[in-house]
């Protein structure tokens, strides 16, 4: 597979880095260094601009409306857009707009009028409740939120852990297990407004991200009509796992950005810095760290775009997408922990966006399902499907 | 395991020498009356040049006599001020009156 950028690609590659370098990196000299917000004129301008340059809603697919760029194109700019200092979780702030959950365009038209647009339109935002305090590497098995039928609709009762956006949505999808018999195949997905009575938003929960917080969910006695199922009853597993493996490319492209840009930072700190009369840049030990992370970066973008061109061909690419999250993820955390070390003590601090990168890429080891099972899904493709 | 909400260590008057005690890390504090009525909560972050200690010393200027404080230490400062903000709310319905001034986007928060 060629991954050269088409001609095309690089104009909107070039596009992206001016914006990232001039409008984005200015504006975060200013901010707190564990911002995730800019301030609301700000935002509002860049927005304008991300229109403009006709990359607003980047993630909408054409038929609502998007700018119709493939899944290649959209980690080429991905890997672009998350190269500053909170562009691992919020890449440009928001300013290129949001799709929602990919679940939602699967959605009946009734529940599309009701929540798709509006969400596309940014008049509604939304959460995803999956994982569980008993577990969220395997939902499947974990889920114990229990939907009951009752009066035309369902009673839900639980806790969702590690949700984010939970306090701040108008809506979001809920897995629960309507048939306690049937494994994965007893699982549906809901659609819950956040001011229905016995949902409850109980606590953040801090976590190494101190920019943006999870949060703790109960489900109290909740009852929804059955107009709030998501696709089909005892099917919703599918609509969770889909998601979790489709998610996992733009994933790898937001940990390939930072690698880039911490790796960039300690390359040009090892041309400027001297210890002992020679330039870092001279002494082996920091040219070898450097040589790691360039290995570590171009493995992890070399296979996430293989993951990528799969997905745009329709081929079945679940387990390109799982090694596209593992090296991305694990390569990225090796390159900022190596930029650290070359930047000595100024790497600890937050006067640089290292230190950021290192507690954000952390979490990226375990979120959208950890290396290990990663490494599991791997195994079983190569392994035969029945390995247990 | 317990998890602490709110913020219930005892009140330390507001003054230029007390905040002189205070450390120079990051964290999160709150300013009362002499009631100990909440009228703000705020954050000492990463570009505070001495943390809780400068952040302190420039709220006993500015506000002079008369007001109480109380501090936590804590890396998590954005996320841990974001939920200090939303139990307040929670409790008492509105913001404390200096942060509804300029209100951060918050979410709600039902505290069990």
């Amino acid at each position: 597979m060629d991954f050269e950028p088409s001609e095309e690609q690089q104009l909107l590659i070039d596009q992206v880095r001016r914006f990232v370098r001039e409008e984005i990196i200015p504006l975060e000299a200013k901010l707190d260094p564990d911002a995730a917000e800019l301030d609301p004129a700000d935002h509002a301008r860049l927005v304008e601009k991300t229109r403009a340059m006709g990359l607003f809603g980047i993630d909408i697919p054409k038929e609502y409306g998007g700018p119709d760029i493939d899944i290649v194109t959209r980690v080429l700019l991905a890997i672009e857009m998350a190269q500053h200092r909170a562009g691992l979780y919020v890449p440009c702030y928001g300013t290129f707009g949001g799709a929602g959950l990919a679940q939602i365009f699967e959605a009946n038209d009734d529940q599309k009028e009701r929540y798709l647009y509006p969400t596309l339109r940014g008049e509604k935002k939304t959460f995803f409740g999956l994982t569980e305090p008993s577990g969220g590497s395997d939902p499947a098995r974990a889920i114990q939120t229990r939907a009951e039928r009752k009066d035309n609709g369902w009673v839900l009762n639980g806790a969702k852990i590690f949700i984010s956006n939970a306090d701040r949505a108008q809506y979001g999808i809920v897995f629960a297990r309507t048939d306690a018999s049937k494994g994965r195949a007893g699982i549906t997905c809901f659609i819950i407004d956040s001011d229905t009575p016995g949902f409850h938003v109980r606590r953040v929960v801090h976590t190494l991200r101190s920019s943006h917080y999870a949060t703790e969910l109960e489900f109290k006695d909740c009852w929804i009509s059955d107009h709030q199922v998501l696709g089909e009853v005892n099917k919703g597993f599918a609509v969770a796992n889909d998601r979790l493996t489709r998610q996992r490319i733009p994933y790898a492209a937001g940990c390939i950005g930072v690698a880039i840009a911490a790796h960039e930072m300690a390359i040009e700190w090892a041309k400027m810095r001297s210890t002992f009369g020679e330039k870092l840049a001279n002494r082996q030990a920091v040219q070898w760290m450097l040589v790691d992370n360039e290995i570590d970066i171009r493995t992890a973008k070399h296979f996430t775009l293989e993951a990528a061109e799969k997905a745009r061909r329709g081929l079945p690419f679940r387990i390109e997408a799982s090694i596209a999250k593992l090296t991305a993820s694990e390569g990225g955390g090796r390159v900022v922990d190596r930029s650290m070390q070359i930047h000595g003590g100024m790497g600890m601090t937050k006067d640089l966006p290292l230190e950021r990168w290192y507690r954000e890429m952390r979490i990226r080891r375990v979120g959208e399902g950890p290396s290990e099972v990663q490494r599991m899904v791997i195994a079983r493709e190569i392994l035969g499907s029945n390995l247990r | 395991m317990s998890i602490r909400l709110r913020l219930d260590k005892p009140w330390r008057p507001l003054t230029p020498e007390e905040a002189a005690r205070l450390p120079g890390q990051l964290g999160v504090y709150q300013i009362a009356d002499a009631q100990g009525a909440i009228l703000y909560i705020g954050q000492a972050g990463g570009r505070s040049p001495f943390g809780l200690r400068s952040e302190l010393a420039r709220e006993a200027e500015e506000r002079g006599p008369g007001q109480q404080f109380r501090v936590e230490v804590n890396m998590q400062y954005r996320s841990r001020w974001f939920e200090l903000l939303m139990v307040h709310k929670a409790d008492h319905g509105e913001l404390p009156p200096d942060n509804a001034k300029n209100p951060p986007p918050l979410g709600r928060l039902s505290p069990a």
